[in-house]
């Protein structure tokens, strides 16, 4: 067994794990046959298999397959393990990580895998130039580590070191907490340097208005380590990877998987029920009772938060008074029971409970209307009208029905003494954009957490001043920025808790729902582990 | 012949650039951008702005507009932002997608639409002429996206006849040279992969051809009841032609101009992108792309789409014009 040491960092941490053994499997393949095909829907193709350009689902469902990380999730949770990495020791300041690295990996060009391979990894997506800058190209790099090697932004990457082969050592700017679980998302995925030089995989061309990505290594030459690897790519149609025979640790069970792209949900149901797939993800939750009679309903652990959002620039939500009452008024428990899927709960914070730092005793707003009309009196504000947006044409893992959310809470406002005044827009752009300018006052959005570190969520929405927030409460901003330092595991986890509870107290918004989106398989699909972080493996799956 | 048809194309040029110019502004003033869009909840203030400028998004529209038609000039039509693939290689994969859908779906429509609508004529009042108006009334309003649920319901769910989504199986490993599947099929000479592809033809070709087909039969039926009334039939009757020549000779010729004009404007619209059929279906081709590119506000795919898609417009209205000459010698076009 590995002592994992502890000493900064991450409730990851504590998971201890054979170095020699990957648990991937969840114990559901006893006796799996082996081989075999499966056709898995994807709701678009990926933009690129190259995992440092990407930050939406389905390039990450595929990128999860090919490439492994330093570290990964624990299945089926947010837990972080040993991957390419068999272990990681911080310095005494937790500002250098030393990772002692498995021996003997292979990419699949053959060149083998070792500490240079990783800090020319580092170093790449350190050194980004022009449009790999921005958010929408390398969007995780920016959050977990900020700027680049062109210093405009601090950045909390510092250097990388290969002490031998099987040593690699990570230099920070700073100590950071949240930088281990944030290894584990596909973006920070170890790729063969060689297939990156070989195919120029940084390489953009045209002006400035019109910068072209022109390396074909994202959809034609991915090169990691993983289980399964790439065998093709066709536009509007599928992905296709097939077994490594070299792989490193357990083989894939399945020969091939393929990821066929259906852009339509009821399509994609519809394909499943004509055997043209044997899985799809994100069901709508109004099938899931038909879906159960024939196929294999899985739900993922909630990994999301649904909340009304106030901007307190508009008044009167600037008047905490009026915020509670709002909170009073809503009556979240019947709109779970009547519009959400089995298994969703009420939220009482900005995170799910999967999360470490989530509270059970922050202050929490009970359903009830006398309170909210005594609030509402309290305020000294005459005929409060709340402006209130919600957006049209979209379904979320945490909205459903975003229409029959805003219905339920709108009834329960007006019996309370506010006028409501209802405002929509389609959601991509003019809806995001309201909220993220600050132009809504009171909103229905919500968040889709991506690794199991509270500075993921609440970190995201109240460290800094925003103008979907609109308010400028220090005492939270810095109460966070603590905690994400923090690296003394408990401590850092009751920084969390207690930041929970100024913020809910604060109410900068109403949390309502943790939703676990659904995942459909034909009967005859086995090994299947839902990951509230989608980080499932396929070559654990199994088609009997 | 030649000197209409090269006109046409010349007088193109000044709509297509007013029509760029509009397309440029009218995107830009619509709320929200690209990077919106792209982020979605993680859209932060300062994601957006720095993804603007990195984009050259800040610049004065004029400046933009400048340089991007420099890119048009020399045949470069951007890149999307989404995909991150050239505009001009996603036109080359999506649009056969889009005209073996759109063939398939007026083979369909013509097929049944121009008999059914000549046989309700001559039967008129009869109840195959009752049934041809009351199914094309139907087939008007059924709104397309719930007749390819129901039909992919019925031969793909329940009965497991025909597949209900693509356009080959996903395991199918046939090359594509051309991207028209049936061509390549034939083109490789892979019997397994032409049924394939037929079999995925078959679904959204019948969605997408309903309405045409219903618009076909209507038109048809009446321009031959016109027909069938004129004084040239009679005088042919009653020289004792035979009614089939009749029928052939005087009758369906000169009822087809207005079909003919109807199936040109439809073969038009469908080519334009049949966008709740080619969802629906996951059929990958230019109607599919340009919804996306509508919500994701992804400007060089709309402009680029959006002129092709007027091109291809004009073409097929100029190919109706031509092909008004072959049916009526009276019509010459100048």
């Amino acid at each position: 067994m590995l002592r994992v040491l502890a000493l900064g960092a991450v409730l990851a941490l504590v998971a201890t794990a054979c170095g020699s053994e990957k648990s991937t499997t969840g114990g559901q393949t006893g006796g799996a046959k082996k081989g075999g095909t499966i056709v898995f829907a994807a709701s678009s193709d990926p933009v690129s298999l190259d995992p440092a350009f990407i930050s939406d689902g389905e390039s990450i469902r595929a990128t999860n397959q090919i490439y492994e990380g330093l570290v990964k999730t624990k299945a089926g949770g947010t837990e972080i393990e040993p991957s390419l990495a068999k272990s990681w020791t911080p310095s005494a300041d937790a500002t250098s990580w030393t990772f002692d690295l498995q021996e003997g990996v292979k990419f699949h060009d053959g060149t083998p895998f070792n500490a240079a391979a990783v800090c020319a990894n580092f170093d790449r997506w350190y050194n980004f130039k022009g449009v790999l800058q921005s958010d929408s190209v390398s969007y995780y790099w920016v959050s977990v580590f900020g700027g680049f090697s062109d210093k405009k932004k601090p950045s909390l990457y510092k250097s990388c070191e290969a002490k031998d082969d099987k040593t690699a050592v990570i230099n920070l700017t700073q100590p950071s907490a949240s930088f281990i679980a944030a290894l584990s998302l596909s973006s920070f995925s170890i790729q063969s340097p060689d297939a990156l030089k070989k195919y120029d995989a940084d390489k953009v061309s045209g002006t400035a208005e019109e910068p072209k990505f022109e390396s074909d290594y994202g959809l034609k030459h991915p090169t990691g380590t993983g289980a399964l690897k790439f065998e093709s790519f066709a536009a509007n149609d599928k992905t296709v990877l097939v077994r490594n025979d070299d792989y490193w640790g357990p083989k894939s069970i399945l020969d091939k998987v393929i990821f066929r792209t259906i852009p339509e949900l009821a399509a994609r149901r519809q394909a499943l029920e004509a055997n043209e797939i044997q899985g799809y993800d994100n069901a709508d939750p109004n099938d899931v009772e038909a879906l159960k009679a024939n196929y294999q309903v899985l739900q993922r652990p909630a990994f999301n938060v649904a909340y009304v959002g106030f901007n307190q620039k508009k008044k009167p939500l600037d008047n905490p008074k009026i915020r509670q009452a709002i909170a009073h008024a809503l009556n979240r428990d019947a709109l779970i029971k009547a519009k959400y899927p089995a298994g969703s709960q009420v939220a009482n914070e900005f995170m799910p409970p999967e999360v470490f730092g989530y509270n059970d005793n922050v202050t929490k707003y009970d359903y009830n209307p006398d309170k909210a009309k005594q609030l509402i009196a309290e305020s000294g504000v005459k005929n409060p009208t709340l402006e209130f947006w919600y957006p049209t044409s979209i379904s979320r893992p945490y909205m459903p029905d975003p229409q029959a959310n805003f219905q339920a809470f709108k009834a329960d406002l007006e019996k309370v003494g506010f006028k409501v005044t209802p405002k929509s827009a389609p959601w991509r752009p003019d809806y995001l954009n309201a909220v993220q300018s600050g132009v809504a006052p009171v909103y229905l959005f919500g968040w889709t957490g991506d690794y199991g570190d509270p500075d993921n969520f609440v970190g995201v929405f109240f460290q800094q001043p925003s103008a979907q927030w609109g308010f400028d409460n220090k005492a939270i901003f810095s109460a966070l920025n603590d905690a994400e330092k923090e690296t003394d595991e408990a401590k850092r986890t009751d920084a969390y808790k207690q930041a929970n509870e100024q913020i809910m107290q604060f109410l900068p918004g109403v949390p309502y729902a943790h939703t676990g989106p659904f995942v459909v398989f034909a009967k005859n699909v086995k090994g299947f582990v839902p990951s509230p972080v989608t980080t499932e493996l396929f070559s654990v799956v199994s088609v009997g | 012949m030649l000197k209409f048809t090269v006109r046409r194309l010349v007088q193109l040029v000044p709509i297509l650039l007013g029509l760029s110019i509009l397309v440029f502004i009218w995107i830009r003033a619509l709320p929200g951008g690209p990077a919106e869009a792209l982020l979605g909840e993680r859209a932060t203030p300062e994601a957006v702005a720095r993804m603007r400028e990195l984009y050259g998004l800040d610049r004065p529209i004029w400046q933009q507009y400048l340089s991007y038609m420099g890119s048009v000039v020399r045949l470069d039509l951007g890149q999307s932002v989404v995909s991150r693939r050239l505009v001009t290689t996603e036109i080359r994969e999506r649009f056969p997608a889009t005209i073996e859908l759109t063939v398939a779906a007026m083979i369909f429509a013509v097929g049944i639409g121009i008999p059914l609508g000549f046989l309700a004529a001559k039967r008129y009042q009869g109840p195959v002429d009752q049934l041809s108006v009351a199914g094309s009334l139907l087939g008007v309003a059924i709104p397309v996206f719930f007749l390819g649920l129901l039909l992919k319901y019925l031969f793909a769910v329940k009965l497991h006849w025909l597949p209900t989504v693509g356009r080959s199986v996903a395991t199918s490993t046939a090359p594509h040279p051309t991207g028209f599947y049936v061509l390549d099929a034939l083109i490789t000479n892979d019997r397994v992969a032409l049924v394939d592809a037929v079999r995925h033809l078959i679904l959204p070709a019948v969605a997408l051809g309903t309405i045409p087909l219903a618009i076909i039969t209507r038109i048809t039926r009446a321009a031959v009841l016109d027909v069938v009334n004129e004084d040239y039939v009679r005088t042919a009757q009653a020289k004792g032609l035979e009614p089939r020549v009749v029928d052939r000779r005087h009758v369906l010729k000169n009822a087809m101009l207005p079909v003919t004009t109807i199936i040109g404007l439809q073969t038009g619209l469908l080519l334009s992108g049949a966008v709740l059929t080619e969802h629906v279906f996951a059929w990958g081709g230019m109607g599919q792309w340009m919804y996306q590119a509508i919500s994701y506000r992804d400007y060089s795919v709309l402009q680029a789409g959006i002129l092709f898609l007027a091109v291809v417009f004009v073409v097929v209205n100029l190919l109706v014009d031509l092909s008004y000459a072959l049916l009526d010698p009276r019509i010459r076009v100048r």
